[in-house]
């Protein structure tokens, strides 16, 4: 996604990324980041929690305005409710990311990828 | 606790489950800034999500891949009731939360209120679903463009990109 984001900065559209991978989107480098640290999944606020997420949205909105360089990181000061142990066991042995049958079928989407890629339906710019 | 580095923690997962090239997040020193060219509340704002956000009201809810297309890049009108919206994606951490609430990734809604409260000028009448593409050439080459389009298109200022 940051990698769209650098595509529209570069072409004069400014852009906010609102995000909870913080390392990840840094990484790639966009222009305005809007970083909550909570679980991959509700970088927009806690399901349910109407408030927050509209904390969350006026903050990455205000960045457009307030961000004059790129590389404009802000933090939401939001906490997850329930705590911080999921952060310990986010992708561990003792904690799989996916099912079995979620991997499969990610694993069966890429084979259908590079079939797709190998008859030119997809063409990749190099 | 400081926050999750998911590309260490995801590398050393993937190196247990005997992957032994790890995946080449992407790393950029420079990066394009694009300063705001005129105030927020005149500003025609897209949203663009890698959710997998669908919508009940498609004849056809596979993704383009289940049905043999090579197409990632796909449009979501943001008038689409929110009961209809929901996500398709298993990229989330199921352990921690769940994706029920449409708003806490593809925030529509609270978009919708920032225009009535004139904090923005209009939502454009498309939002973007990016596909994830196992590819980043794919991604530079083919799908941010076909964003940016998507933008022009719509005469969009300014836009919002929610990674799930």
């Amino acid at each position: 996604m940051g990698l769209v984001a650098r595509h529209l900065e570069e072409n004069g559209i400014p852009t906010v990324v609102v995000a909870a991978a913080r390392d990840i989107v840094e990484s790639c480098g966009v222009a305005r980041l809007q970083f909550t640290d909570f679980p991959l999944g509700n970088p927009c606020g806690e399901p349910g929690d109407v408030e927050q997420q509209r904390q969350i949205i006026t903050m990455a909105l205000d960045l457009f305005e307030t961000a004059t360089e790129p590389r404009t990181t802000a933090e939401s000061p939001f906490k997850w409710s329930k705590g911080d142990a999921w952060k310990a066991k986010v992708f561990t042995q003792e904690q799989p990311w996916q099912t079995p049958e979620i991997k499969n079928a990610w694993l069966e989407n890429k084979e259908l990828y590079r079939k797709l890629k190998a008859e030119k339906a997809i063409k990749e710019v190099e | 606790m400081s926050y999750v580095r998911y590309i260490d923690r995801t590398k050393a997962y993937y190196q247990a489950e005997g992957y032994d090239k790890p995946y080449q997040w992407a790393k950029n020193e420079h990066v394009p800034f694009a300063p705001l060219n005129k105030p927020l509340a005149d500003s025609r704002l897209a949203l663009v999500s890698t959710s997998e956000i669908a919508s009940r009201r498609w004849e056809d809810q596979r993704l383009p891949l289940e049905r043999g297309e090579a197409a990632n890049v796909y449009g979501v009108a943001v008038d689409t009731p929110l009961k209809d919206l929901y996500s398709r994606t298993d990229s989330y951490d199921m352990n921690a939360t769940t994706l029920d609430d449409v708003n806490s990734y593809f925030p529509v809604t609270r978009l919708q209120e920032l225009v009535e409260a004139g904090r923005i000028g209009s939502l454009a009448p498309t939002a973007y679903g990016v596909y994830n593409a196992y590819s980043q050439s794919k991604t530079i080459g083919n799908d941010a463009p076909e964003v940016l389009q998507g933008c022009r298109d719509e005469d969009v200022d300014i836009a919002l990109l929610v990674p799930v």
